[in-house]
């Protein structure tokens, strides 16, 4: 168990560092979902009285997409100079190494979520009606829920021909559920009609369902030969 | 079994020749929707044997990644492909009917929401399959029928609660089937289960070969570099 939480931490630390000395991946999301967000502002009239009905979707559809820009190069940096090859035949557990990319994204996709959120509601002049703690509950959950599978699903594609293209086509299937929680808990959240609770809950359930199918089989897909 | 092949092609051949028969002149026409009523005696065999066939791909998985059995493998990738076409009739087929008797061509009712989701998966299923041609893709794709078959239960709950809070046009035949209609309908049940399964069966054989002919030839390059 300590091998298990230093090595994620390890792990997670390396990657934080790397992350925060190049800031590829944090910048590219960034400008990746501000660019989304104008785009939308334009696609949908934010000034209408509809967009608290629609913002929920906007916001989840631009993270969704932004994560895949991070998710994407999760694993590119350990396939230079062999390190996920070495990884394979040390005896670390092979779901430190899961947990710490997870974490990793997960930080990551937080921190782009910190900082467009403020934008959405300044461009979409949006006020909840209902309890905002709540809206930073289905966040934590949903982005979990995007992050776990997306990493795994990075991993997956990995080993597939034109890798960048192969994950959003793994993904966006299994993460229709979801995305559809999310998108709906907002909705409900930010127009104060009803209790979001079902989807919360429902959103749980995918999470706990969804990680532990993960950590079951990482070791599978890491090992795949 | 390959003797046994070409008669069993023919009897479901000869099966759904006759279902056909069934389906056009000897069942009654519905009342109120008239004679597109008759696509439900293609359409709801097309999804049960879709079902049947995805269930089939994700026992062949989880039998894959215990044993590693290629045989098993070989099955997955044929229950996927040809469950996928099943799918894709039952899809094309239902906006066919729902037009003329409910006036759209879609809602997002549960049935059909989570049938077209079954469809996405298996449709990615089959594009990583296809993209990851090295030897881990047996693995990658079981480990994602697992997923896939994880999921369903997700979206079939969200949809259901969704569609309790927007009522939708309800799906048609509220148990009260005409007997005529459901002897037809079993009849054709049994013929695309027929079709289905023969047709996986012969994709399965052809994956196998497939695969033999590869390793042969593998084998050969090999003694070609060792001479």
């Amino acid at each position: 168990m300590t091998s298990l939480r230093s090595i994620t931490l390890a792990t997670l630390t390396k990657d934080i560092r790397l992350e925060w000395r190049s800031r590829d991946a944090i910048n590219a999301m960034l400008f990746f979902s501000l660019l989304v967000v104008v785009i939308f502002s334009f696609s949908f009239d934010p000034t209408a009285q509809e967009s608290r009905e629609i913002a929920g979707g906007l916001i989840w559809v631009a993270f969704l997409f932004a994560a895949v820009v991070a998710l994407n190069q999760t694993w590119a940096r350990e396939l230079r100079n062999h390190v996920l090859d070495a990884y394979r035949v040390s005896p670390a557990p092979p779901n430190a190494l899961f947990l710490a990319k997870v974490f990793g994204n997960f930080i990551l996709v937080s921190i782009l979520e910190a900082v467009m959120a403020p934008l959405f509601v300044v461009f979409y002049n949006l006020r909840s009606l209902g309890p905002a703690w709540q809206l930073a509950l289905v966040a934590i959950l949903g982005t979990w829920a995007l992050v776990v599978n997306g990493t795994f699903f990075a991993a997956i594609s990995l080993r597939t021909r034109s890798r960048e293209m192969m994950l959003p086509l793994l993904l966006f299937p299994i993460s229709i559920p979801a995305v559809q929680s999310m998108v709906e808990a907002t909705r409900i959240i930010l127009s104060g009609d009803g209790s979001p609770r079902f989807w919360i809950v429902l959103l749980l359930t995918y999470d706990v369902v969804f990680t532990t199918a993960c950590l079951g089989l990482f070791e599978t897909i890491l090992q795949a030969e | 079994m390959k003797k046994l092949f070409p008669i069993l092609a023919a009897l479901t051949a000869l099966l759904l020749a006759y279902a056909f028969y069934q389906a056009m002149w000897v069942a009654p026409t519905e009342r109120t929707m008239g004679d597109v009523q008759r696509i439900f005696y293609y359409h709801v065999p097309s999804a049960w044997t879709a079902f049947c066939l995805f269930f089939t791909n994700l026992i062949a998985s989880i039998i894959y990644l215990i044993r590693k059995n290629p045989k098993a493998d070989a099955l997955a990738v044929a229950s996927a492909e040809v469950g996928v076409v099943f799918c894709t009739i039952v899809l094309v087929t239902g906006p066919i009917w729902a037009r003329p008797v409910w006036g759209i061509w879609w809602t997002w009712d549960v049935r059909l929401t989570t049938t077209l989701v079954l469809w996405l998966i298996y449709v990615s299923y089959l594009v990583l399959r296809r993209f990851s041609d090295s030897a881990q893709t047996p693995v990658l794709a079981a480990v994602l029928a697992i997923f896939g078959a994880l999921d369903v239960p997700l979206v079939y709950f969200s949809i259901w609660f969704f569609r309790t809070q927007h009522p939708q046009p309800v799906m048609g035949n509220g148990g009260s089937l005409d007997p005529r209609m459901l002897h037809v309908l079993l009849i054709n049940w049994l013929a695309f289960s027929c079709f289905g399964a023969i047709v996986c069966w012969w994709r399965y054989a052809l994956e196998r070969e497939m695969r033999e002919v590869e390793e042969l030839e593998a084998l050969e390059s090999l003694h070609g570099v060792s001479r």
